[in-house]
């Protein structure tokens, strides 16, 4: 192999990846708390509301769980625009990741709310408890444990997606590699950099995610 | 030089979304071939198998698909081999999908109580038959359900290749658009394409799901 590799130029590059980074985890943590917001509206339309208001929670779901990510990107980084209406990059990055993570979410947290027994809800009403102290003692929190590694990982998996955003020239982790290689043309050095900061930022967050566990849900 | 968007473009997106379909089966393909020793190291007895089916499952689910293209795009010049942009997103995605599947069938054989394989074993069964007639139509039923929805998955994520420059579906769209000047109207077919192919396979991982826990 007459290849030598050269990671020197691309730890030069230090600075850049080290701005990529901070948007990168900037992106997924407003993604996730506006995403599971959504994901929590969705699901309650879809249990609680009537026919109308379910209708519309169901076919959100499904178009953007049928989609891919970088189509509902372009569609509003290119397409919103001819309506006049026109955003800067990373407010819409942040509104494309935040309803696309919405619908999963919505997908899992719905799953997670059908598996509270409905015993369970007149048990807590039969002692007296407000509605609103059922649904949240009682039906949410154990229907978020219930769902918790599936909707972590779904954050996870929303992280990782966040480097499709490069496509749009936001200047997170991904986009800084493909800066760093067209300056340097270290284009493998580059990219196994960036895919190994990539990793140990989902080893990061699963372990964050373990500790939120015991620290959300532990029984007093 | 800008036209306008007319019946040809929606016919040649149409005839684009093969690429998307080819590049889906390709990577479901190597991906099952992966993803079967990933699954058969991973219920191995032995540690070290598992442990390498632990460790490719959890580098490949923590490093963006868009990085696996790349890498794979631009890693096999350095061995003197240029391969085409569709090969080396065949291969990414290969890689990829077999991270995901293997993880899938793997759950699926575990999931098996250790009383069936006792049962198959206890009428006299070799170990290839307790997996073959006892255990594996048992864990197909299980698998099944999420192996279609990964199916989902990996149609809408064969959208990353057009970055390297296959043009599939998406990569397509994007041309329309640049040469239409509509990217609204291109991207919003661009989108029910995908939604065509998706949305069937959705519904029948439902189906099937559905079924399974009546058969419970």
């Amino acid at each position: 192999m007459a290849y030598s590799f050269q990671f020197r130029d691309v730890f030069a590059a230090r600075d850049a990846l080290q701005d990529g980074l901070v948007l990168t985890l900037q992106l997924t943590a407003t993604t996730i708390t506006f995403g599971f917001a959504i994901g929590l509206g969705a699901a309650a339309a879809y249990m609680y509301g009537g026919p109308l208001l379910r209708r519309a929670a169901q076919t959100y779901v499904e178009v953007i769980r049928n989609t891919p990510l970088l189509v509902q990107l372009f569609v509003m980084f290119f397409g919103l625009p001819s309506l006049g209406v026109k955003l800067d990059v990373i407010p819409v990055a942040t509104t494309a990741l935040a309803i696309n993570l919405g619908a999963y979410a919505a997908e899992i947290i719905r799953a997670g709310l059908e598996s509270v027994p409905k015993s369970q809800v007149e048990a807590g009403l039969s002692l007296g408890m407000t509605r609103g102290e059922v649904f949240r003692h009682i039906v949410l929190m154990p229907a978020l444990r219930n769902v918790y590694p599936s909707l972590t990982s779904q954050f996870v998996l929303l992280m990782l997606a966040t480097s499709v955003v490069s496509q749009i020239a936001a200047p997170e982790l991904f986009y800084a590699g493909s800066i760093i290689q067209s300056r340097t043309y270290r284009d493998f050095e580059v990219y196994v950099v960036i895919a190994v900061m990539y990793l140990a930022v989902s080893l990061f967050l699963r372990a964050i995610f373990a500790i939120c566990y015991h620290l959300l849900f532990r029984r007093p | 030089m800008i036209r306008d968007l007319g019946w040809i473009d929606v016919f040649y997106l149409a005839l684009a979304m093969r690429w998307t379909i080819v590049l889906t089966l390709l990577g479901l393909a190597g991906g099952s071939a992966i993803g079967l020793l990933i699954a058969a190291f991973g219920t191995s007895r032995h540690v070290p198998a598992r442990l390498l089916a632990q460790g490719y499952v959890g580098v490949v689910q923590g490093i963006p698909l868009l990085a696996w293209l790349f890498i794979f795009y631009f890693g096999f010049p350095i061995f003197g081999v240029t391969v085409p942009g569709w090969i080396a997103a065949a291969i990414g995605l290969s890689v990829y999908a077999a991270g995901f599947l293997g993880e899938i069938w793997r759950g699926a054989l575990v999931s098996i109580p250790k009383t069936q394989w006792e049962a198959a074993a206890s009428i006299g069964l070799s170990y290839t038959k307790q997996l073959r007639h006892v255990i594996i139509p048992q864990a197909v039923r299980i698998a099944t359900p999420p192996t279609v929805g990964f199916v989902v998955q990996l149609i809408k994520n064969t959208s990353l290749a057009a970055v390297i420059g296959f043009v599939e579906l998406t990569r397509e769209g994007q041309m329309t658009a640049a040469a239409t000047l509509q990217p609204l109207a291109v991207f919003m077919l661009v989108a029910l394409g995908y939604f065509c192919l998706c949305y069937p396979l959705t519904q029948y991982s439902r189906f099937l799901e559905r079924k399974l826990r009546v058969a419970r």
